[in-house]
């Protein structure tokens, strides 16, 4: 009967029936209560207009590399060996933690760069197509994810044990829900722009991921060549910001020009 | 006029103390005159919705606990099955919660949510509410031959209270994140942070707090109803050593949610303020849950919690058993024609339970980091507890030694009571030694030990009293039949359930489990399955009883006055002289036509005469 | 119906009885010190409250089942100095019962660790348990808050950087010990109450925040085990365990510089 996140306005719905049905004083107290509790959570995000119609002669793109300058930090063996369902998933192979990864080309993988400020003006319909968190060797797949306000966030597991998604914002209604092996996918949405929730398994401590909702399409999230690229930037000024989990956050002043690349490298160093 | 005559010639003698009746007697007169008139004038609202009728606000709480009672069963029932069969998608179970259940597979925090309100709602809805509210307003004031209860008003409004609770507790299935799944023990920190421990402890844990301060109030005003009626509305000759052993029980347990809830009422405000008003009771400081810092806490103690819960909860355990060792009493000595073996013995028996079970909590707590000095004061002062009940259990036995047994179904939920109460109890003398209880603690031993003693014992003694009063509350007859087949399929049932969850628990099966994952549970599965199995046919068979209840309530054969040939006065005549001329178990008295003699049954001379001699002699016997 | 009952009360009784005496179901095995203790006092209770149930059982189903008397029972109100006799006897049987499980206890909790016992902390944790080893210098390195963090595997929040103490601190997910040595066990909790609980080594203790509680025992026998956690902390408490590995002081030594090499 409970719904999670974004099912607020289901649960809005369950109070006035059960007034109609029984007609009884105390009933309308609790579901007042009920309503009180679903409004107490963040509204859903409302689009407060249609699309902005975007001409495609006037986009830009930004793209660069986020390189890393120095040691690379050691990062910890993980034991999984609390449930042996996940150390066998491995087969033995030690694991190692994602936060603090280097590429061997000296790049860093897992950033997550967007446009901070600068777009504000425009509003982009959410795509329908959902963003995919796998579960996986009792890990996250992708460690970080960026997705867009209002789009479907779709968690699966492949792995035979069961995982519990326990999301940490603060803008968007933290959720914790589990998901057995063999269970079906939970869809998610957020409904407030945050820049950087996290999600963690309480029954695999090790396991966590990073999820950047931005309301605009223009986001990316580095990969084993450090490289990204933000396409069809409408011309302007933005502030483009590079996360990092471990080595703190830059960020950088980007003009774009209709039709034209604009280059945006960044470089971290050991905190 | 005439209960005064009775004092007077009463008091001339030296073994009866009869003193504040002589007072009373024109105030009782009093309030019958008010009480039998105005209650015909009123509407059906007034009459059987917000009625000051203490028959109608008994009956009320009877039904709620049995509505209470099906659904904390339905949701044994799940529990049961996803235990047994953890992957097994229970059809329409998702309709129920569909974040709880997706595609009918229970997650472990809608487990432990269904297990967080099946206890809260048999401890407090059930066991708490039908034995004493329910048959304690039905019969307390008839039994004491009171026309009514002391405070008419706070009696409704201590029942809507509870109503109100209840409806609380349920309403946190509709809340964002579902039910609490902090068990009905709620031990902090789990339950003072809000969501971030887990789905259920933000509005869900906050709805479970408000429904049980609701119910501490509701309960405090119960009881101060229950020792006032006890202790000022008595008819006039009911001496405190006349009274019915149900009426001691009803009145020390009234004395027990007295002290008790008011301590539990003030441990969930400072729950609550925890959570809510940045207070620290229960929360130490550097705390780090789900990978994030708490701030804004320090100094708290899990351990105050446990305190203030156990001092409450180890009481609540008698609180819910008391009503029910005070219907056997009544009932083995009714239904063995025989007097209550050792009457004194019982009702010092009962007093000592009472006064020991609030000395004795930290039995609760000897793994939970106490001072393991004081663990061990507290296991001889639990041992010590053993003694009274052993005294009941030994008295039982003596009434029913060579008595002539009548086995109705009231009867036999009464012998039931007392199996299921040795089969349950004596294991308690177990989790007493604080070294043994350290391997049993928080396992399936402990959750047989306390289902037995307090959950089934007392369910038979609600049985027991429901098809024995059933005829007093409804005017007329449960189906014997059919109480008969549901008493033999509970028993059955009952040993089925919960004595195998004894060797569960010393295998090291541990208790609030959503799934048994661990190597060593699975060779134990079969029995688990075996469970399951038997909880569902023994909760099956309960439908016989709800059955067989509604049935007889508009088909059932019309009662006469005093079916069952009691002595007490909850069976006197209507409108008799609510006099009191002797004890409450006047069985098998010697020289009278029938066997039986009741309470408020005046004495003629010769046979007055004989009576005293035997009253004599028997206090010779027992002085000796 | 009297037969009847009696009779299911008498099947009962020889059932549960049967179970007890066959050890159906039972103990896993031992493995410490303690755990003798532990064994005979629930041996010697059993035999007590297994007299008591079968005597009360059958004297019920006794009075049930016997064939009904004719005429009116006789008017007995009691035997005050029977019950005086049986209160007595079940009060010292029972306070005995708990006076002799003292010794236990005592060796579980009064008595200190002995000073050449291992030193290993214990931290609880939604849904686990992570254990540190001093190291060669015998110290736990401080502890900081702020930089704990599972996802890096700094369950401990060490700083080997700055405090010189940790760098030689091993933190592992298995619980190691030597076989025949004693072991005391810190055990701190990170959020809610948790519980530290091995069958086999009879031993039980919650995890408290804000509290450091020792527990100290000597394995003596070597194997895989599991350490499960007993008091609900949420949801993912039924799944909460962590190994226990008892090896030879050799092997344990061999296994020690494995983790340490891992750090």
């Amino acid at each position: 009967m409970e719904r999670y996140g974004h099912g607020s306005g289901k649960v809005r719905r369950h109070g006035p029936r059960a007034v109609q049905r029984s007609g009884r004083l105390w009933l309308g107290a609790l579901a007042a209560c009920a309503m009180l509790s679903s409004c107490s959570q963040p509204r859903p995000h409302v689009m407060a207009s249609k699309p902005t119609p975007i001409n495609p002669a006037t986009v830009g793109e930004i793209d660069g590399t986020i390189y890393f300058k120095g040691t690379p930090p050691r990062r910890q063996v993980i034991h999984m060996n609390e449930d042996p369902v996940c150390a066998s998933e491995h087969r033995g192979r030690p694991v190692h933690a994602e936060d603090g990864k280097v590429n061997p080309n000296g790049t860093l993988p897992n950033v997550f760069v967007y446009l901070r400020a600068g777009a504000e003006k425009y509003v982009f319909a959410p795509p329908s197509r959902p963003v995919l968190l796998a579960q996986k060797g009792c890990m996250y797949v992708p460690h970080v994810l960026g997705i867009q306000v209002g789009q479907p966030l779709e968690i699966i597991s492949e792995d035979p044990t069961m995982h519990n998604v326990h999301l940490i914002a603060k803008n968007n209604p933290e959720w914790n829900v589990s998901q057995a092996p063999g269970a079906p996918p939970i869809f998610k949405t957020f409904s407030r722009p945050e820049v950087m929730m996290s999600a963690e398994c309480n029954q695999h401590p090790w396991m966590r991921c990073y999820i950047g909702a931005v309301a605009n399409p223009f986001y990316a999230v580095t990969g084993s060549s450090g490289e990204y690229a933000l396409r069809g930037v409408p011309a302007g000024t933005y502030t483009v910001e590079a996360w990092t989990a471990t080595f703190g956050t830059m960020e950088k002043s980007v003009t774009v020009r209709p039709k034209k690349t604009t280059q945006a490298n960044f470089t971290f160093q050991p905190m | 006029m005439a209960a005064r005559q009775v004092t007077a010639r009463w008091t001339g003698g030296n073994r009866t103390r009869l003193a504040p009746q002589s007072v009373r007697s024109s105030d009782v007169a009093k309030a019958s005159s008010e009480s039998v008139a105005p209650q015909v004038a009123r509407g059906f609202w007034r009459k059987y919705v917000f009625s000051t009728d203490h028959q109608i606000i008994g009956r009320q709480y009877y039904f709620l606990a049995l509505f209470a009672a099906l659904v904390a069963m339905f949701l044994s029932w799940l529990m049961r099955v996803h235990l047994a069969w953890p992957r097994l998608a229970i059809p329409g179970l998702s309709a129920l919660s569909a974040s709880g259940a997706p595609a009918g597979l229970m997650t472990p925090e809608y487990y432990l949510s269904l297990l967080t309100v099946h206890g809260t709602l048999m401890i407090f809805f059930v066991l708490t509410t039908a034995p004493q509210a329910g048959f304690g307003n039905c019969l307390l004031p008839a039994q004491l031959g009171a026309e009514r209860m002391a405070f008419p008003r706070l009696n409704m409004l201590s029942f809507w209270l509870t109503f109100t609770s209840l409806g609380v507790l349920l309403a946190s299935f509709l809340v964002r994140g579902g039910p609490a799944i902090s068990g009905w023990t709620a031990y902090p920190p789990l339950s003072a942070l809000g969501s971030i421990t887990g789905p259920g402890e933000g509005l869900g844990q906050s709805l479970w707090i408000i429904s049980i301060a609701l119910f501490c109030v509701a309960s405090l005003l119960g009881a101060l109803n229950f020792i006032t009626t006890t202790l000022d509305l008595r008819a006039p000759g009911m001496t405190l050593m006349r009274m019915p052993l149900t009426a001691w029980a009803w009145f020390v347990t009234a004395i027990l949610m007295l002290l008790s809830f008011a301590v539990l009422l003030a441990a969930c405000v400072l729950l609550m303020l925890d959570r809510v008003a940045g207070t620290s009771f229960f929360v130490p400081s550097g705390l780090i849950v789900s990978g994030q810092m708490i701030h804004g806490h320090a100094g708290g103690s899990p351990l105050l919690w446990e305190h203030l819960f156990w001092f409450f909860g180890h009481p609540e355990v008698y609180i819910a058993i008391l009503p029910a060792m005070g219907v056997t009493s009544h009932l083995l000595s009714c239904f063995a024609r025989k007097p209550v073996f050792g009457y004194r013995a019982m009702v010092w028996a009962t007093i000592a339970i009472g006064f020991l079970g609030f000395l004795v909590w930290g039995h609760h707590m000897f793994v939970s980091g106490m001072n393991p000095y004081s663990a061990f004061a507290f296991a001889v002062l639990t041992v010590i507890i053993a003694v009274p009940s052993a005294v009941k259990t030994f008295n039982w036995l003596g009434t029913l030694w060579g008595g002539r047994l009548r086995l109705t179904t009231a009867m036999l939920f009464a012998l039931g009571f007392v199996s299921i109460f040795v089969s349950g109890g004596l294991s308690g003398i177990f989790l007493a030694e604080p070294p043994v209880d350290v391997q049993l603690h928080a396992t399936y031993f402990v959750v047989a030990h306390f289902h037995l003693v307090m959950g089934m014992a007392a369910m038979f003694g609600i049985f027991s009293g429901t098809y024995f009063w059933f005829p007093k509350m409804f005017g007329r007859m449960m189906n014997e039949t059919l109480g008969k087949i549901h008493f033999i399929l509970t028993f059955v049932g009952a040993y089925c359930v919960f004595m195998p969850m004894y060797f569960l628990g010393m295998a090291g099966n541990v208790r609030r489990y959503a799934q048994f994952v661990d190597p060593y549970l699975q060779p134990l599965m079969p029995l688990q399955r075996f469970i399951t199995v038997a909880a569902l046919g023994l909760g099956a068979a309960q439908f016989l009883f709800i059955f067989n209840l509604f049935w007889s309530l508009f088909g059932g054969k019309k009662a006469g006055e005093n079916p069952w040939q009691a002595t007490t006065l909850e069976w006197a005549t209507p409108g008799a002289a609510r006099a009191v001329y002797r004890g409450p178990y006047e069985y098998a008295v010697a020289g009278q036509e029938q066997d039986f003699v009741m309470q408020n049954a005046p004495d003629a001379g010769p046979s007055r005469a004989r009576k005293e001699a035997a009253d004599d002699n028997a206090d010779q016997i027992s002085n000796a | 119906m009297g037969k009847l009952l009696a009779f299911t009360m008498v099947a009962a009784t020889v059932a549960t009885v049967v179970l007890f005496w066959r050890r159906v179901w039972w103990f896993p095995p031992n493995i410490s010190t303690v755990g003798a203790g532990v064994d005979g006092d629930f041996r010697l209770t059993l035999w007590v409250t297994g007299i008591l149930f079968v005597a009360a059982q059958l004297i019920l189903a006794y009075c049930i089942g016997r064939r009904p008397k004719a005429g009116r029972a006789r008017y007995l109100t009691g035997n005050l100095r029977m019950e005086v006799a049986w209160a007595v006897v079940a009060g010292a049987t029972f306070i005995g019962l708990a006076l002799h499980s003292y010794r236990t206890w005592a060796r579980m909790y009064f008595i200190g660790a002995p000073p050449n016992a291992v030193k290993i902390q214990v931290e609880a944790e939604q849904f686990a348990y992570w254990f540190r080893y001093p190291g060669p210098d015998g110290v736990f390195g401080p502890m900081h808050l702020r930089l704990i963090n599972d996802a890096t595997g700094n369950y401990f929040g060490l700083d080997p950087a700055r405090d010189p103490t940790s760098r030689d601190d091993i933190v592992t997910a298995t619980l190691g010990i030597p076989v025949d040595r004693p072991v005391e066990l810190l055990l701190m909790s990170r959020d809610v109450i948790h519980s530290f609980y091995v069958p086999e080594l009879r031993i039980q203790q919650d995890i408290v925040p804000g509290m450091v509680i020792p527990i100290h025992f000597t394995a003596t026998r070597t194997g895989n085990y599991e350490i499960v956690c007993t008091q609900l902390c949420g949801l993912g408490h039924y799944a909460m365990r962590a190994p226990l590995k008892v090896m030879t002081e050799a092997k344990f030594k061999q296994w020690l510089a494995r983790q340490a090499a891992e750090q």
